[in-house]
């Protein structure tokens, strides 16, 4: 009965959700906004991928704030879940996943260097090619994270990965602030390099330095993250 | 032609939300609810990106293959869009997980209607 009145409010809902989005035909051009993007990225910024002139370089502040909320997402979980644990609900301290077989754990050794090859060759190369810093950094953390179920006893240092992304997100911001004092029009998060020729990996100017601390910043964020999950037994007895 | 795909596009994206909404609303385990919260954001983010689709749009990426021809491009603005949002999702879910083994420390279980403290 209550599944059917839930069901009936959802398709209400799902009906004007649809009448609403019926007005937008599918495929058809209404770019306005982007059509300007579309023109200045390869023309004035000689970056090749639009999405990321657009999320660098055009909504460069968005990408901050963005950054941001993973940065409070990361600490938010240590707060809610490094508390002291109540005594009463007598957890076992260790790990009580069984230990991954031997094809996982080596599988795991040779994949993990190639992964973060790739991880970083998606950052660096986020102005050429689709990806950038928030995927090469999602990249990076799954290689870490194939670490975490191979090896119970593996733990990432986390002094070292709060390390990197505070470095990571200083370099996001004094690029920004560079910007301030060196670009054309003084403005945050602007262009004052060179920006080079269309296709190559030196174009693009602060782009590509923008998505390398990205890059670093959420790899290190993801990494923690799944870190305090896999290991929460552990972390849970922090006095 | 065109209004049977436009309804299937995006009815396809917004049913996928809908499935979550449901799964919210019904599931009693904490961990489906946030699985369900995971299912509407990627129903939300499929219609950004429909939105932005243009009729025979290339990806917005200008290689050495598109060099001198005209082509027309998706927009790339909800692609930006959905990069923040899919961040956003990620945050959010990793928060709520970090809720639900917090609720299961304290009460031992994940089952939303044995949780004594939550009724009212």
């Amino acid at each position: 009965m209550r599944k059917l009145v839930i069901i009936s409010l959802l398709l209400v809902l799902g009906y004007y959700l649809l009448d609403t989005f019926a007005g937008a035909e599918f495929g058809k051009d209404r770019k306005v906004l982007s059509n300007y993007y579309l023109e200045k990225s390869p023309s004035e910024l000689q970056v090749a991928n639009a999405v990321t002139a657009i999320v660098v370089n055009f909504r460069g502040f968005d990408t901050l704030g963005e950054v941001t909320v993973l940065f409070l997402a990361a600490t938010g979980m240590g707060t809610i879940l490094l508390r002291r644990r109540s005594k009463h609900t007598g957890l076992n301290p260790q790990r009580t996943s069984p230990e991954a077989s031997k094809i996982v754990q080596a599988a795991g050794k040779l994949l993990f260097p190639a992964i973060m090859i790739l991880g970083a060759y998606v950052f660096i190369h986020g102005h050429l090619t689709p990806g950038g810093g928030f995927q090469g950094g999602a990249i990076i953390a799954t290689g870490f994270l194939l670490l975490l179920i191979s090896y119970r006893q593996f733990k990432v240092e986390h002094k070292y990965v709060t390390w990197i992304e505070s470095l990571a997100g200083l370099t996001f911001v004094s690029i920004g602030l560079l910007g301030i004092v060196l670009g054309p029009h003084n403005s945050f998060l602007e262009n004052f390099l060179n920006v080079g020729t269309l296709n190559e990996l030196t174009s693009g100017g602060v782009i590509a330095l923008v998505y390398i601390a990205v890059g670093f910043k959420v790899a290190a964020e993801l990494t923690g993250i799944l870190d305090t999950l896999v290991n929460i037994r552990e972390t849970g007895d922090i006095d | 032609m065109n209004q049977i795909l436009t309804y299937s596009v995006y009815g396809a994206a917004i049913l996928t939300m809908l499935i979550g909404i449901f799964a919210i609303l019904t599931k009693k385990n904490l961990i489906k609810i946030v699985i369900g919260m995971s299912i509407m954001d990627s129903g939300f983010n499929l219609l950004l990106i429909a939105l932005g689709y243009i009729k025979g749009g290339t990806a917005p990426i200008f290689s050495p293959a598109v060099e001198g021809k005209d082509v027309i491009m998706v927009d790339p603005v909800p692609q930006a869009l959905v990069l923040t949002a899919i961040v956003i999702g990620f945050g959010v879910t990793a928060v709520a997980l970090s809720l639900v083994i917090r609720l299961y420390r304290k009460h031992n279980t994940i089952k939303i209607d044995e949780i004594k403290t939550l009724r009212w």
